[in-house]
């Protein structure tokens, strides 16, 4: 049916610059891929690569079977929504959603069928007479993702479409759009440089850094088993903590119960920990089997429903960040000590960034 | 980002074909023949020509009529360009301050926009005509001995109040405009600060609307050298005695009414290079204006 | 407005009136004179009201026969001018507008090439050029045709430059869209940009038609027909101050014709290009 396909496609710019640096990717009929990364990792590359709006300098990519490199992005049959919306200003709501359908010679009533609907599932019913200068940022997107469904394409393309709206409309439109994409089950590829949208909206998450993907899996993959060092930091708010194994080998100052391991630390590895999976604990509370960790406060970051204890191994180790419920009152300064079950630790590679396990 | 673009190959050239086409038949074309005329004599009967280097542009930069003509232009220019700045400069400043009917005002004031040099040059030659003018003959009914078809100095003053007053209504939508961007606190500070009107007016509006009045010097001395042809050959026809004949004007009599084609040519050359570095200099110290936020 | 006292507001609108005065003046002054008889005319001062003669000049110069205006009769010479002015608008903004979109949109080989061959164009009025340029409608067979007083003045770039300008202020989103939404690149000038650039269009339109309207030197260079003449022209052929055959009142008519058309065009018009001069010089 109508998957995207990718198979170690590259963009090298004029002047040398590699962008994309052999990517390959399977997105199933139907699957909601989120593309993330930070700037400049070439995830807004690839996907204009898949609208046709860049070239392909290698590599081919394929829509619902068909190998589409040299065509026209009218011609691959999707549609896109753009981060600055790219609404035509001068034309009514409604002949923007038609524009698309008009060029390809659509029959009047299949147009205003397939607008109408549109605009009822979106709710931009009462909008339709309006220019885009009379609406809200909002109300913009709605229809912007309008223009996108009325042409009914094998993918959607979305290019950080939630980007200029504000924290709270943003959560409500990652909602709405996760709802319409079930709804309407069409291959999407969505990119974001949002980690929390990601997460919430991917069936499968990309993780791409420097060009290349670093790991591609479900969202809980990606969280609970980081493929690199990279794909730990990035996803997940606050960060992963991380410890580099020194020289000391297989201890680490202030870090008990690492004898609990069957493989122990050594040299040139990092061990991580998210700090969800860390509990402040009295002296004598530790179970067997934990990791406990002797930290000086350093700081506290209260959120609301909970707060985030910062504190430094002894020895001018790492800082290491503790979540704790509700509000945290303790005072930088303040010795205390953090346990967490040994199969919440991640293992890496320092050097090479790779998990170990 | 660079700009998005189409992928078309061919149909590009097709666009720019008609405006290249025309550049070149109608620009390029004389533009060359000009400069290639320059340094050709050609002989009486126009039979045939020959090369002669740079004499052309040497007898007429001696030539003492070709120096009375760039007198004439620069005082033709800075006259015209200063009394019709300095109108509009004052009728836009009075603009700022009327609140009801600027609109009128404005639309008032546009008009001589609309008026082709040449019949402004006429009306103002109606007025002032020796033989019929109502105003001449108001002046010389008060002992002013008025006629500038006999009076050098008296077909300048008609030409440049001529040039100058079609003139206004351009600069004075732009000072306008100009004077309109100046953020008002700025003003009210000067005002708390003390200053009252004149002395708000010269050391904070002047220097603040110095890149419109810079930009309109330029203009308006690129104005004065070509747009005043009309002007000049309705009034006086760059005489009397050639108290009114400009650099451009020159070009056409020589080349024209004396058909002496090189130099015409050559003076045409020098002209291109007076434009030339003009425009450099606009587009270097006008364009690269310091903005006032 | 800081000072609240009344003695800068009154004097403002002094000088504004006054303004107004020089600036209208002239036109007023020729106004009268048009209703006056011609031995009116020849003996000073002129009265400022106006005459009774209105409807016997203005019906001898619109309709009293061929040739009232220096051999030519007045309505040829509108029709002249008129088809000169619009000729230069609409002629100078479609190549413009076409050669801008080129540059803009498109990547080609010769862009930059062909951009700073027109951009050299700036340099140099027709005044200029006059010599030559005239050789070449001699050898093109041109004088005393329409073409050949509009063409050589739409080869200069100051449309290209401001529509160019404009262009680029065009989000790239929007191509993108429009790409995407199956638009050739035809399609999207005509569907997308031409309806942005509307204003633009308007001012440049206002602009070129006072310009081509007011032409002076190349008309009287290119055109010999004394039927091929503009009404700027012609006017100027009529009146010789010294000759006493000069019907006066005849050239007043015609003075006022020739000042209403781009008037009306520029008062008509007047908040484009307003606009447009303003943002379009800068």
């Amino acid at each position: 049916m109508a998957g995207i396909e990718l198979s170690d496609v590259r963009k090298v710019y004029p002047g040398g610059v590699e962008a994309v640096k052999g990517v390959s990717l399977d997105i199933p009929d139907g699957e909601f891929v989120v593309l993330v990364g930070p700037s400049g990792c070439g995830k807004s590359t690839l996907l204009r690569m898949v609208a046709g709006l860049e070239t392909i300098s290698a590599g081919t990519i394929s829509i619902g079977d068909r190998i589409v490199n040299d065509l026209e992005p009218a011609e691959r049959d999707i549609a896109m929504v753009f981060q600055n919306y790219a609404l035509y200003p001068h034309m009514s709501v409604r002949q923007n959603l038609e524009y698309g359908l008009k060029n390809r010679k659509m029959a009047k009533a299949e147009i205003a069928r397939r607008v109408d609907q549109a605009a009822g599932i979106l709710e931009i019913a009462p909008l339709l007479a309006r220019k885009p200068g009379q609406l809200s940022g909002g109300q913009r997107q709605r229809v912007a993702m309008g223009r996108a469904i009325v042409r009914e394409p094998e993918a959607f393309l979305f290019d950080e479409p939630l980007s200029n709206l504000d924290a709270k409309l943003r959560v409500q439109m990652r909602a709405e759009i996760r709802r319409l994409q079930r709804k309407l089950a069409t291959t999407s590829l969505y990119v974001t440089h949002d980690q929390l949208e990601a997460m919430t909206l991917a069936d499968r998450l990309v993780v791409l850094n420097g060009g290349r993907i670093e790991q591609a899996g479900t969202p809980m993959d990606v969280y609970e088993r980081p493929a690199t060092l990279f794909v730990a930091t990035f996803i997940g708010s606050p960060a992963m903590n991380l410890i580099p194994v020194g020289a000391a080998g297989g201890s680490i100052a202030g870090l008990t119960g690492l004898d609990g391991l069957a493989v122990g630390p050594s040299v040139g590895q990092t061990l991580g920990i998210r700090p969800e999976h860390m509990r402040l604990v009295e002296e004598a509370e530790a179970a067997p089997g934990e990791l406990l960790a002797d930290l000086t406060v350093t700081g506290v970051e209260v959120v609301g429903a909970e707060s985030y204890v910062y504190g430094a191994l002894p020895d001018k180790g790492s800082e290491i960040a503790v979540r704790v419920p509700g509000y945290s009152h303790l005072e930088p300064g303040t010795k205390v000590r953090a346990a967490a079950p040994l199969d919440a630790l991640h293992r890496f590679d320092s050097e090479s960034g790779r998990r170990l396990d | 980002m660079s700009k998005a673009v189409f992928p078309n190959k061919w149909l590009p050239y097709l666009l720019v074909a008609p405006q290249v086409a025309i550049t070149l038949v109608f620009f390029y074309w004389p533009a060359s023949q000009a400069l290639y005329q320059s340094v050709l004599h050609e002989d009486p009967f126009g039979l045939k020509s020959k090369f002669v280097g740079l004499a052309n542009f040497q007898s007429v930069l001696s030539d003492p009529a070709y120096l009375n003509a760039i007198k004439v232009t620069a005082i033709f220019s800075i006259s015209t360009a200063a009394l019709s700045m300095s109108l509009a400069l004052l009728l836009a400043t009075a603009a700022e301050k009327v609140v009801r009917g600027r609109g009128l005002y404005r639309t008032m004031l546009i008009w001589p926009y609309a008026v082709a040099p040449a019949v402004a040059g006429l009306l103002w030659m109606f007025m002032f005509n020796p033989v019929m003018g109502t105003f001449a003959y108001m002046l010389r009914r008060n002992g002013f001995d008025w006629n500038p078809l006999l009076d050098g100095d008296q077909a300048m003053l008609l030409v440049v109040v001529a040039a100058a007053w079609k003139q206004i209504s351009y600069n004075f939508l732009f000072f306008v405009a100009a004077l309109q961007s100046i953020p008002k606190s700025l003003i009210e500070a000067a005002a708390i600060d003390g200053a009252g009107s004149t002395k708000r007016f010269w050391t904070i509006i002047f220097p603040l609307i110095a890149p419109t009045t810079f930009f309109l010097l330029v203009v308006n001395t690129v104005y004065a050298f070509f747009d005043t042809f009309g002007i000049i050959d309705s009034v006086t026809s760059g005489g009397p005695a050639r108290a009114t004949e400009t650099l451009v004007y020159k070009v056409y009599v020589d080349g024209f009414v004396n058909l002496d084609l090189g130099s015409s040519a050559a003076q045409s050359v020098i002209l291109m290079a007076i434009v030339i570095a003009l425009t450099a200099f606009q587009f270097r110290y006008v364009e690269k204006r310091v903005h006032y936020a | 407005m800081i000072e609240r006292h009344s003695i800068g507001r009154p004097i403002a609108h002094v000088m504004l009136v006054l303004g107004i005065v020089i600036v209208a003046f002239p036109i007023y002054y020729t106004f009268m004179a048009s209703t006056q008889t011609l031995q009116a005319i020849l003996r000073p001062p002129l009265p400022l009201i106006p005459g009774g003669e209105f409807v016997e000049n203005y019906g001898e110069a619109l309709f009293g026969g061929i040739g009232r205006i220096g051999g030519v009769n007045v309505w040829t010479l509108l029709f002249n001018t008129t088809v000169m002015a619009l000729g230069i608008a609409i002629g100078k903004i479609v190549i413009s507008i076409l050669s801008a979109f080129a540059i803009v949109f498109f990547r080609f080989r010769l862009r930059m090439t062909f951009f700073w061959l027109i951009f050299i164009t700036l340099m140099l009025p027709v005044e200029v050029r006059i010599l030559p340029t005239y050789k070449v409608m001699v050898d093109l067979g041109m004088i005393d045709t329409y073409a050949g007083l509009i063409l050589p003045l739409i080869a200069s770039a100051t449309a290209t430059l401001l529509f160019r300008q404009f262009f680029m202020t065009i989000p790239s989103e929007l191509v993108e869209a429009a790409r995407v939404d199956a638009a050739g690149p035809m399609r999207f000038f005509w569907d997308i940009l031409i309806p942005l650039s509307k204003t633009n269009i308007a001012a440049l339109f206002v602009i070129l038609f006072i310009y081509g309207w007011t032409q002076y030197l190349w008309p009287l260079l290119v055109t010999n027909d004394n039927q091929m003449n503009t009404i700027v022209i012609a006017l100027r052929k009529m009146v010789s101050f010294a000759d006493a055959d000069t019907p006066w009142h005849l050239v007043m008519v015609t003075s006022i014709l020739a000042i209403v058309p781009p008037v009306l065009v520029v008062v008509l018009m007047q908040r484009w290009f307003v606009r447009g001069l303003v943002e379009a010089e800068k």
